[in-house]
């Protein structure tokens, strides 16, 4: 019972990395022991309560069969023997989904609330994952806050990621695509809104990417990053940093903090009871080291962004900013 | 003591008032000790929890009818899908058999006037009751967003009640605990004459096994939670890394309890499987020891395989690999219980009334849960099913599929013995029905969700992910079940606006061979005029045809 299914089937997605194909080989094996147990036991029962309904003719048991060594015996080695095999399989096939091969490309991993950042080992970073296919990845990830759960149903693995120490896993990608990471570990408020991406490239193009920067977008015509529309890229930042899971763009709706609309320009108090104004130092500031000048009113909870928004970023979000009036 | 037989026993009606009418008015009831009132107030406290839980889940379901909000945002979303596990487990599964059957039903089982310590039962109820007030008030104080297993460090810093849910969870424990202690010492203590452990009937095997469970594990439950209050109120570092503490403790702590907890959920029901399938084929259970011993087992090896909830934890790989190679060893009992009930039937005189077709349904779903367990027991396969849907589709199967089944089962089965009165059998055949049905439709497609990479405890998911169609299926099976359950809340509530019946009539309307029947319906206070002297097995009905198979 092979599972070669690229495209996915009835039960599973498509297999998009060098094991899941054994991992839908195990599951269909069990699968097929699932159907001939059920099947067994339901013919057992209907056939049983069919025949033997109570009738004129058949108002009592007509047996008081208690025992029979032979089929005790079997229902009881057979399916032992069919959880041994189970185990065994499966045991090895974690094995091999938990140790990563010698030499696998290391990304790591950042979960916070809600949202992923990697950073690949040249020390660029970038907010959906970039990887190259035909080569092991290994993954090396920590949260920054409470548990989440990395995983990508197309390459069928998943880890905890844990805030006190380091986990992993690894995978191959079999070719270029696009896959869907899920937080599977819940995590609060928008747990269902950590979507991410795996972007399978070829080596030639994760190279070229590589270089070029993986936030970057590359013109098609001339092969070069394209020079961002500030504003469109402040409105792409304000979702893939995560700020929209606090900060709404409707005029006046609080969530976690202050909505962006009309900010720009606006004065109001801090909890210090300091007044401030927010121009273009404030919001920066405001990003950078968040409980400097928190807005009356509002929780300590906004997380750091030092180091992980750069000058252009920066400055594109600001720009995004005052166009919210 | 009369040595009166079982088999010889006659009913007689005195002038004696049955246990309903015998001391009347609330505070009577409120300070009973007599188990079977006892167990009536929990028979209406778990159908009360029940339903509590049942709306927050149609709430979950409505919400995820469609992609983006539905009906509410994501933050009531996670406190509706937490108060909907935490109703169901800690409210009404984890009491519901042995609180609401067992109390009333064990003690007339083993031929005894009450259960050990009637006070301490009483205190198990009271102590049920405030830990349920406790829970019900984290509802009117903003309702707690965790889910129900509390993980940390989430649950160490969310500002919602989690020390008032916990301590309500710590409460509740000792009902449960108590109960337990009380079920084991009757046992061994308090049975007829003649009843010895290998003519007791499986329903008490099943208790006992259940008590073991309960007494030894609860325990844990209860020190974990504290440990957690401690966290949150005193700041002591034990699973939040923030403060120095593992989070990954907690999960130890944690399961270690709540895996055998849901055997504290599934033996009851396999006990009242044994009563419903012999009973109503008129047959003797097949394998008798094997049913008993398997019980002891699952208790026994339940207490070993906790790790399997996780696997994908950050929990060695070698830790791993020996919680797996349990937890299949803790499957084989289960299987074992599903062949001897099926073979059971074979040469039976099998009728399909309500509490039959409740037996039947068990059978089928709880295989189908069994069965999908297997996956989830396979290391390899568990890393992509953890934490997604097809997890909520096993472990449905095997709680409602199995121990609510079973429970409905139960309550059909001795209704007659606790009101005196019978229900419209037409009605609660279709309610059977009905409920099974929806179970289907509602769960099914989950396990294709589940493999296809859904995720669980999520609020949304997008139109492009595929998995809507299954969502709506899902949300339609919900009201499916909702019509089979209001179908039944309507037609036990007629039955007990009726008359009681003549207490003779109902006393053994289905023929069965366990001593709960060898009396009154409702039975007098004090159970039995005289003990009966037991000279058989529990299963003894009259075959046809003279040859003997053993």
């Amino acid at each position: 019972m092979t599972s070669t299914n690229e495209a996915g089937s009835f039960w599973m997605p498509p297999q998009a990395s060098t094991v899941a194909q054994e991992v839908d080989s195990l599951f269909d094996f069990i699968m097929d022991l699932n159907y001939i147990f059920f099947f067994l036991i339901l013919a057992m029962v209907v056939v049983f309560v069919v025949r033997y309904r109570r009738t004129q003719q058949n108002q009592l048991a007509t047996s008081d069969l208690a025992h029979n060594t032979f089929l005790e015996a079997s229902w009881t080695f057979g399916p032992l023997a069919l959880c041994l095999v189970m185990f065994v399989w499966g045991f090895k096939l974690f094995t091999t989904l938990a140790v990563a091969p010698e030499g696998a490309m290391v990304v790591n991993v950042e979960a916070q609330k809600w949202r992923w950042s990697f950073q690949y080992e040249d020390g660029q970073t970038s907010d959906e994952l970039y990887v190259p296919a035909g080569i092991p990845v290994k993954l090396v990830m920590r949260s920054k806050d409470v548990l989440h759960s990395f995983f990508v149903p197309d390459f069928r693995v998943k880890a905890d990621v844990i805030p006190n120490r380091y986990t992993t896993l690894w995978f191959e990608a079999i070719k270029p695509g696009v896959h869907t990471i899920y937080c599977t570990e819940y995590c609060g408020k928008d747990h269902s809104q950590m979507y991410n991406k795996v972007h399978v490239l070829s080596e030639d193009e994760f190279k070229k990417k590589k270089e070029v920067g993986f936030d970057a977008e590359i013109d098609p015509v001339t092969g070069k990053p394209k020079a961002k529309d500030p504003v469109v890229y402040g409105k792409e930042l304000y979702e893939k940093k995560g700020c929209k899971a606090c900060h709404s763009l409707e005029a006046g709706e609080k969530l976690v903090g202050p909505s962006f609309h009309g900010l720009f320009g606006r004065t109001g108090k801090t909890v210090a009871g300091e007044t401030y104004t927010a121009n273009e130092e404030y919001i920066r500031e405001s990003v950078m080291t968040p409980l400097a000048k928190v807005v009356e009113g509002f929780p300590p909870s906004m997380p750091a962004f030092q180091g992980q928004i750069n000058d252009e970023q920066m400055n594109a979000l600001i720009a995004f900013i005052k166009t919210l009036k | 003591m009369s040595d009166t037989q079982a088999k010889d026993y006659h009913l007689h009606l005195t002038d004696e008032p049955d246990y309903i009418d015998a001391k009347p008015g609330i505070g009577a009831w409120l300070s009973t000790v007599d188990h079977k009132r006892l167990g009536i107030m929990y028979l209406f406290a778990v159908f009360a929890t029940f339903g509590l839980g049942g709306l927050m889940a149609l709430l979950v379901r409505l919400e995820l009818f469609s992609p983006g909000a539905t009906i509410m945002g994501p933050d009531t979303y996670n406190r509706v899908f937490t108060l909907h596990g935490l109703a169901m487990v800690f409210l009404f599964i984890i009491p519901g058999i042995p609180a609401a059957l067992g109390n009333f039903v064990l003690p007339l089982m083993v031929g005894a006037k009450d259960v050990a310590f009637p006070r301490l039962n009483r205190a198990s109820f009271h102590v049920y009751l405030v830990g349920t007030a406790m829970a019900l008030y984290t509802l009117v104080s903003g309702g707690v967003d965790t889910g129900w297993t509390f993980y940390t460090p989430y649950s160490s810093q969310s500002d919602t009640p989690v020390v008032m849910m916990t301590l309500s969870a710590f409460v509740l424990g000792f009902s449960s605990i108590f109960t337990g202690l009380n079920f084991i010492v009757t046992i061994h203590k308090m049975r007829a004459p003649g009843l010895t452990w290998d003519r007791l009937p499986l329903f008490i095997w099943a208790l006992y096994a259940t008590s073991i469970i309960q007494v030894m594990a609860t325990p844990v439950l209860g020190i974990t939670l504290l440990l957690l209050a401690m966290e949150k109120v005193m700041g002591v570092g034990i699973f939040d890394p923030a403060l120095g503490g593992d989070p990954v403790l907690f999960q130890h702590f944690f399961w270690f309890y709540s895996h055998p907890a849901v055997y504290i959920m599934i033996l009851p029901g396999m006990g009242v499987m044994s009563e419903l399938v012999t009973t109503f084929s008129r047959k003797k259970i097949f394998g008798y020891r094997a049913v008993a011993f398997s019980s002891l087992a699952i208790a026994i090896i339940s207490f070993l395989v906790w790790g399997h909830h996780m696997f994908v934890s950050g929990q060695s790989a070698y830790a791993g690999m020996v919680f797996s190679f349990l937890t299949f060893l803790v499957a084989i009992p289960s299987a074992i219980k599903v062949f001897n009930w099926a073979t059971t039937l074979y040469k039976g005189s099998i009728i399909l009334n309500t509490p039959m077709l409740w037996a039947l349904s068990f059978l089928i779903l709880f295989t189908i849960g069994g069965l999908t367990g297997l996956f989830l027991g396979t290391l390899g396969v568990d890393v992509h099913l953890h934490d997604t849907y097809f997890v909520v589709a096993h472990f449905h199967y095997v709680m409602m599929g199995g121990t609510a089944m079973a429970f409905f089962g139960g309550v059909h089965y001795w209704w007659p013995k606790m009101f005196g009165r019978m229900y419209n059998e037409k009605l609660a055949q279709l309610s059977a029905i009905l409920v099974f049905i929806g179970f289907n439709v509602t769960f099914l497609p989950q396990f294709v969700m589940g493999s296809r990479g859904m995720p669980r405890r999520y609020y949304d998911y997008t139109p492009e992910s595929g998995y809507e169609i299954f969502h709506k299926i899902s949300t339609v099976g919900s009201w499916i079940l909702l019509a089979g359950m209001l179908i039944m809340l309507f037609y036990l509530l007629q039955s007990l606006r009726q008359p009681k019946n003549q207490r003779l009539e109902l006393a053994n309307p289905w023929e069965a061979r366990s001593l709960e029947w060898l009396t009154v319906s409702p039975p007098i206070e004090h159970n039995f005029h005289e003990i009966p002297t037991v000279v058989e097995g529990p299963y003894e009905f009259p075959i046809n045809g003279q040859k003997s198979e053993h």
